[in-house]
């Protein structure tokens, strides 16, 4: 047993172990846990592949970022346990199942005769020292797929504002600021002249 | 030695137990979410191994932009849950019953 395969085997299961555990817990909480050892299991089998930049892009961003979102949504929101998962064991046996018939099938297909195994595509040699995934990943961001790049931009841009629209709520009784009023206001409008006798100053 | 096929049936073992995930846990969407996620790693875990036993990178470059694409759906998701749970009190999506589907 080669050393890839022992990291290969003990990542998968650690992987496959997180990610069960991640739909059978009750506690949301731990499921965002485990479902943070999912990808950080993932990104150790991309790093296996010589796909370092999404490996550490995976951690990066999704376990820094978007797992915390998840935890942070889950403990604000402070849902109740019990109301949340009635019904866990009424679906287990479709669901279960379901998932079986779904994976039989998939491994029906890839096992078959050795379709897409050492025959046909061979296991390929380890780049050599001094290459740079991250300079040919980059490369190919800013020639070929340019334009998807932008666009990927755009789709972020548009998902923070949905975002900040969604979530963003008018309360009563707090002081905001509001430019249009300010910038229409008019000295007719706030400044009142008024006249009358001036005090302090005796009538000769 | 490790093969496509054994990296393809961990993808598919992964998406498996997302989808299971979607049935198991009804009641709750952030368990749902999560299930998604899952699923989305197993695209992408299959993208990197046959980008790297073709010998191409334009799978890797792909999987950048699933990555940023989820990222968004999540941000979305949870400021939909955010509102909902707001107005309902509640994230069981036996509530969510207003179009009678």
């Amino acid at each position: 047993m080669t050393i890839q395969e022992i990291f290969f085997y003990l990542f998968s299961i650690i992987m496959l172990a997180a990610a069960t555990m991640v739909i059978s817990v009750r506690n949301p909480v731990y499921a965002i846990l485990y479902l943070i050892l999912t990808f950080f299991s993932a990104a150790a089998l991309w790093i296996l592949l010589e796909a370092e930049f999404l490996g550490i892009i995976l951690v990066l961003v999704y376990v820094g970022a978007v797992m915390v979102l998840f935890l942070f949504v889950v403990m604000m929101l402070n849902i109740s346990q019990s109301r949340v998962s009635e019904g866990f064991v009424k679906n287990l046996p479709l669901g279960i199942g379901v998932a079986l018939v779904m994976l039989a099938e998939v491994l029906m297909v890839l096992w078959y005769k050795n379709q897409t195994g050492i025959d046909n595509y061979p296991i390929p040699v380890p780049h050599e020292q001094g290459y740079s995934n991250t300079a040919e990943i980059g490369e190919r961001l800013f020639t070929a797929y340019l334009w998807q790049f932008e666009i990927a931009g755009v789709v972020l841009l548009v998902a923070i504002v949905a975002a900040v629209a969604l979530s963003m709520r008018e309360r009563e009784g707090v002081k905001s600021q509001s430019v249009p009023q300010q910038i229409s206001a008019d000295k007719r409008d706030r400044l009142e002249l008024v006249d009358m006798p001036v005090e302090g100053v005796e009538k000769n | 030695m490790v093969s496509l096929t054994h990296y393809l049936t961990l993808g598919a073992i992964l998406l498996c137990l997302g989808v299971a995930g979607i049935f198991l846990n009804r009641k709750n969407i952030i368990i749902l979410l999560m299930s998604i996620e899952l699923m989305l790693l197993a695209a992408n875990m299959n993208f990197i191994a046959f980008s790297r036993f073709l010998g191409n990178p334009d799978g890797q470059v792909f999987v950048f932009f699933i990555l940023t694409v989820a990222a968004a759906e999540v941000a979305i998701g949870l400021a939909i849950l955010i509102v909902l749970f707001r107005n309902r009190s509640s994230i069981n999506v036996a509530d969510l019953d207003d179009l009678k589907g």
